[in-house]
């Protein structure tokens, strides 16, 4: 068998490593378009808000491609598939045979045909997408003052709260109802906007880019025109309207594709046995998958089934949880979030306080977490995103999704309330009955107390307790009877 | 004071007899009463409960004082003299070797066993036996910290400093260690830094007695400890807040970790191990504000089939923060078993010759074989890992007799039916103890031995620091001691070297053993241990003053650096799954100690905890039909337990504990993983998938 992948990104590189990890000896070529070692796609609004380095998200070495024997074509594009032969054309001229031909192009950027981007974006405005792209955003950014942020989806905030982080003025204009609108409900959306507003970001609803202006030929962009006519002033313009699956190749090549590249639950293409597809170009079922989790995923399972490490491994599907990277903003949304009190099929629960900026929100069928929101307090993000993920039943204390250790908080019982059967001490399996009869014997304090029982005499945990109980019997005595 | 009672009212200052703290105590009188010592920083005065009642062992009712035998497989063990069944040992193992090679005899020891013994044992196998087979319980404990420690420092000890430095600390992070229940008096160190306004976090399945203690706990799904610590190290790259001077000054290899880290973004490891961000944003800040940080693993992070890796993963997290070689911070170990530390570098273990040298370094060979006054040629190699061993006996090319000192592998080893098999498939199990545990009740030649505070030696603790053990009252006649039994042995055998019975002169041979080896003890004498109040190794001369914090110039790899490697997150050898979808995890509880062959046999101790039990979450326990204190059956792909429910919302709801100290249909080792690691060949005890179903038609309590 040999393998050869198309694309070098999070799937691609994902794969790779996958499968070097089961197989060492199946010639195996990879290539990328772009020239640098593959980077965590993940990481790159951490390079716009300036807490990593364009070199410190790399995620596979360069040495490991030789070390491991995979032949990596980094810098070269392929420009043509032939199925029939089975080879793979590059740019380089070269002609590339395999038994295997793992499809991973991944997305581009989607530009909306708007007066001033027919011959590409003006001098100023970046679609954001690449770590070239991240570049080319610090680099406008480190001379202006005012940046806009054309789409208000995840992407679009992270660049956002990075350019905001690094003193630009920056306002996000955005075509739906409420920021997110496809992980949030409007709810949530608001109090998103009213977090932004606070950390210098200005967003505007419901607007409708129609233009990007710019000044004479080749000049710098200054601004997008809106639908209601007013413009809005930028030296930087990102957009951030989302992404296409790149299927160009496969498309060209006669492979099946609906929106990306249609496969089976084995990454199979319905088309032809030996071609296989992950990542953002790929399509299973109605779903093409935007976030990496699922995309590493698919990665696993290809490589369990080419290799045979685990021939019944497949790809059905997957739960996607996403999480807002941008500092001062926790956000974590999952799943179906948009149901409303009214659906009689749903428990809905909900908490608000929008003046801090927390909002959460589960939405619960069958015993089961169907989504979820969690914004500006986090802490339950763990056991929420692990319940969803496994469709495990909830727990019957329905507060600890919204608000930890709700369940086991256990307050310090007074020596008042405490039963004689509670034990005080664990080191030495002390009881309070124990204490009191050893007072009850004449024993008068803490230290007389530990000698006679050992209570307190381990972790040393129980002192204070052991003295209140000692305190409290002395008061007992003292207290005047009747 | 009536002359008879003099003796009785000698006060013998020593350690306890249970865990790696060594907690100091004095014994005297008649019966013999146990007194924390209050000069003895681990303890400070204080003892847990199995301390205080640790004199009780000494008057056990069900004591060997005499050996036994069986005549035969399937007979009764009978009481016989020290000469029939030493001699008939000696003919059996002879009669096995010349049918089937050396290697027919193999050889357990124990990390609860005196480094006089320990070291002794291995000269034992090695030289009067000639075989390579010896391997020891240690491996079950805290192999894969060593491993770890190994590949990053160039040296495995334990802790960092003096234990006094902890309560000095800033911030303290445990990993999978609940202290307050195995080692309570440790928490006073802890204690004390809380109170000086230090942090404490710690990181287990379970909301334990530590953990309640804990400022900050994170709570991560079995078998995920590793994503975690990568988890932590991405955010202290991103957050500016690693090293980056100590890192190009004292380390090598951190490009290949910050490579792989970059794939542990924070909610990507939030949702593999349910530990949410902001607490492991704030362990972070609070691990790197720039004070005194120590970062110290226990067995929760360790026994896994990826254990080695898991420690790799938080020493990579501690060299980031640029906490190891500085005074006060660092990595370290939590030991385990009471001589865990001294057991693994004086030779029981397969690959190891004392002074922790490697058994296939020729000039350790030669070293090693020139205080024993042999030939090295004739030192067998590196021999088989406890679990390999135990499965490898009975079976074709595998060893057809064992001695086995200060171990119960039938509770402690994983997968206990199929241990049990291994060893009823040998034609002769000699167990040396002190009592007949589960183990020496399947033995063919039971020696009965002495215990404790019947013999005195060395002991290093988890400090790394190297305590005398004294005795305080004469062992009960027909009682040997283990170096009795060995000299014995070796004197059947017609062994090359010397075989004293005085725990003095062992331990001078030991010195000269380990002289110029990474565990260096010539310099430690018993008058220097009693003059310091103990000795660090390494410590290579008398006029050196022992090495309470190593690593401070420079760390014991060839180039002086600490070495990072990166690890990858894999997920647990045996996850969850339709058949089997609960996570066990095992460890311990208060009361007890390892097996419980000690414990067990303590009233007040089996007062405070009879029996096995299974730990659960009430929304686990409603969803399976199952009430408080009722059989539950747990199953597992290895085997079945049975044990009574015990419901506490301090477990996450996908998991149940089982502590593995007892014997019977209680034994949580019927069911674990015996996955091993890859260097370590530790076993997988802290977690696997299990099944569980009322034992009683309605789930209702009996």
């Amino acid at each position: 068998m040999s393998i050869v992948v198309i694309g070098n990104g999070m799937a691609g590189s994902r794969f790779v490593t996958e499968l070097r990890d089961r197989d060492r000896e199946t010639p195996l070529t990879v290539f990328g378009a772009e020239r640098q070692q593959p980077y965590n796609r993940v990481l790159l609004s951490n390079v716009l808000a300036g807490i990593a380095g364009p070199d410190q998200i790399g995620l596979v070495d360069p040495a490991w491609y030789e070390r491991n024997n995979v032949d990596a074509r980094l810098g070269v594009e392929v420009v043509r598939i032939d199925r029939e032969a089975k080879t793979v054309h590059a740019s380089d001229g070269s002609v590339t045979p395999y038994e295997t031909l793992v499809i991973a192009t991944g997305s581009t950027s989607f530009v909306p045909p708007i007066p001033g981007t027919e011959g590409g974006l003006p001098p100023g405005a970046v679609a954001f997408r690449t770590l070239d792209d991240c570049s080319a955003i610090l680099d406008v950014a480190s001379t202006a003052r005012t940046a806009v942020v054309v789409g208000g989806g995840l992407l679009g905030i992270e660049a956002a709260r990075g350019l905001a982080g690094r003193g630009l003025e920056v306002t996000v204009v955005h075509l739906a109802g409420h920021l997110m609108e496809r992980q949030l409900d409007p709810g949530a959306g608001k109090v998103l906007a009213r977090t932004l507003r606070r950390l210098g970001i200005r967003a505007l609803l419901e607007a409708n880019v129609t233009g990007l202006r710019a000044g004479a030929d080749g000049a710098r962009v200054t601004g997008v025109e809106l639908a209601s006519g007013d413009v809005v002033a930028g030296d930087l313009v990102v957009m951030a309207c989302g992404v296409k699956p790149e299927v160009g190749l496969a498309r060209a090549a006669g492979l099946e594709i609906d929106r990306g590249v249609v496969v089976d639950e084995t990454l199979t293409s319905v088309t032809d046995p030996a071609v296989r597809a992950i990542g953002e170009c790929s399509q299973y079922g109605d779903v093409v998958y935007g976030l990496v989790a699922p995309a590493w995923e698919q990665a696993t399972v290809l490589a369990d089934v080419l290799t045979g490490a685990d021939t019944d491994a497949r790809f059905t599907g997957a739960r996607q949880i996403t999480r807002l990277k941008a500092a001062s903003v926790e956000l974590a949304a999952m799943g179906e979030t948009h149901h409303g009190d009214d659906d009689p099929d749903v428990e809905v629960m909900q908490f608000a306080d929008a003046s801090r900026g927390t909002y959460k929100k589960v939405v619960i069928k069958d015993d089961r977490v169907i989504g979820a929101i969690l914004l500006g307090e986090t802490s339950t993000a763990g056991t929420l995103t692990q319940l969803y993920d496994r469709a495990a039943p909830l727990p019957a204390d329905r507060l600890s999704l919204f608000f930890p250790g709700m369940g086991g908080v256990q307050t310090a019982d007074s020596p008042v309330r405490m039963p004689d059967a509670a034990t005080v001490c664990h080191c030495n399996n002390v009881s309070k009955g124990q204490i009191r009869a050893c007072w009850e014997k004449g024993a008068r304090s803490a230290a007389e107390v530990a000698a006679e029982t050992r209570a307190s005499t381990g972790c040393g945990g129980c002192r204070d307790a052991l003295e209140g109980i000692v305190a409290w019997l002395d008061e007992q005595e003292s207290a005047p009877v009747g | 004071m009536p002359p008879e009672h003099s003796r009785d009212m000698t006060e013998t200052p020593t350690h306890c007899p249970y865990c790696a703290l060594q907690c100091g105590m004095t014994l005297g009188g008649s019966p013999v009463r146990v007194t924390p010592r209050e000069d003895v920083p681990a303890n400070r005065g204080g003892l847990c409960q199995k301390g205080w009642t640790s004199a009780e062992m000494l008057t056990v009712p069900d004591r060997l004082t005499t050996p036994l035998m069986r005549a035969r497989r399937g007979a009764p063990l009978e009481p016989c003299s020290w000469d029939e069944a030493l001699d008939r040992i000696a003919a059996e193992t002879g009669r096995l070797q010349a049918a089937y090679g050396k290697d027919a005899i193999a050889v357990f020891g124990g990390g609860g066993l005196t480094n006089e013994k320990a070291y002794q044992l291995g000269k034992f196998a090695r030289i009067a036996l000639g075989t390579s087979q010896i391997d020891y319980n240690g491996r079950f404990c805290m192999s894969s910290a060593a491993a770890a420690t190994n590949r990053a420092f160039g040296m495995d000890r334990g802790l960092p400093g003096p234990i006094t430095d902890l309560g000095q600390a800033d911030t303290i992070l445990v990993v999978g260690g609940n202290v307050a229940e195995t080692m309570p008096p440790f928490m006073r160190h802890l204690t004390e830094m809380q109170d000086r306004g230090g942090a404490l976090i710690v990181v287990d399945p379970r909301r334990t007695a530590t953990a309640r203690q804990a400022g900050l706990h994170l709570q991560p799904t079995p078998g995920t400890d590793l994503a975690l610590a990568n988890g932590l190290l991405h955010l202290a790259l991103t957050e500016g807040l690693v090293d980056e001077e100590y890192i190009a000054a004292r380390t090598n290899g951190f490009e290949a970790v910050r490579t792989v880290v970059n794939g542990y973004w924070p909610d990507r490891v939030e949702r593999i191990t349910g530990v949410p961000v902001p607490y492991m944003r704030e362990t972070v800040r609070l691990l790197a504000r720039g004070g005194r940080s120590l970062i110290l693993t226990a067995r929760g992070a360790e026994q896994h089939a990826r254990g080695t890796d898991m420690v790799t993963a938080f020493i990579n997290l501690a060299l980031a923060l640029g906490l190891p070689g500085r005074e006060g911070s660092g990595y370290g170990c939590l030991t385990g078993q009471g001589n865990g530390q001294g057991g693994r570098e004086h030779g029981q273990k397969a690959d190891q010759l004392p002074g922790y040298r490697k058994i296939d370094d020729p000039a350790a060979r030669e070293h090693v074989a020139g205080v024993w006054g042999v030939d090295p040629e004739t030192l067998p190699g590196p021999g088989r890992s406890a679990y390999e061993l135990l499965s490898a006996l009975g079976t074709d090319g595998g060893p057809k007799a064992m001695l086995l000192f200060g171990s119960n592998p039938v509770v402690s080893a994983p997968r206990a039916t199929a241990v049990e098999e291994r060893l009823d498939s040998l034609d002769l199990l000699v167990a040396a103890d002190f009592v007949l545990s589960e183990t020496a009740q399947r033995a063919d030649i039971v020696l009965p031995t002495a215990q404790w505070a019947e013999e005195s030696g060395t002991m290093t603790n988890l400090e790394g620091r190297v305590l005398r053990r004294r005795q305080a009252v004469r062992p009960p006649d027909g009682v040997r001691s283990d170096l009795e039994i060995i000299a014995a042995l070796a004197d059947r055998l017609d062994a090359p070297g010397k075989w004293s019975c005085e725990p003095a002169e062992v331990f001078d041979e030991l010195r000269a053993a380990s002289a110029g080896g990474l565990a260096d003890y010539s310099g430690i004498t018993y008058e220097r241990i009693e003059a310091e109040g103990g000795v660090f190794w390494p410590c290579p001369s008398e006029d050196h003053p022992g090495t309470p914090r190593p690593f401070l110039d420079r760390f014991a790899t060839p180039d002086g650096r600490a070495r990072f490697t990166a690890v990858e997150h894999t997920g647990a050898a045996e996850d969850v799954d339709q058949d089997y979808p609960v996570y066990l995890t095992t460890g311990r509880v208060l009361a007890q100690y390892q097996s419980g062959a000690q414990t067990r046999r303590v009233r007040a101790l089996v007062e405070a905890a009879p029996e096995a039990f299974v730990e659960m979450h009430p929304d686990l326990a409603e969803r399976l039909g199952i009430q408080e204190g009722a059989d539950v059956r747990v199953a597992s792909r290895r085997g079945t337990a049975t044990v009574r429910a015990r419901l506490t919302d301090a477990i996450r709801s996908d998991t149940v504990f089982i502590p593995f100290h007892w014997a019977g249909k209680g034994r949580a080792n019927l069911l674990t993983n015996p996955a091993l690691d890859p260097m370590s060949r530790m076993p997988e005890f802290k977690v696997c998938a299990v099944r569980l179903e009322p034992a009683t038609p309605n789930g209702a309590k009996l």
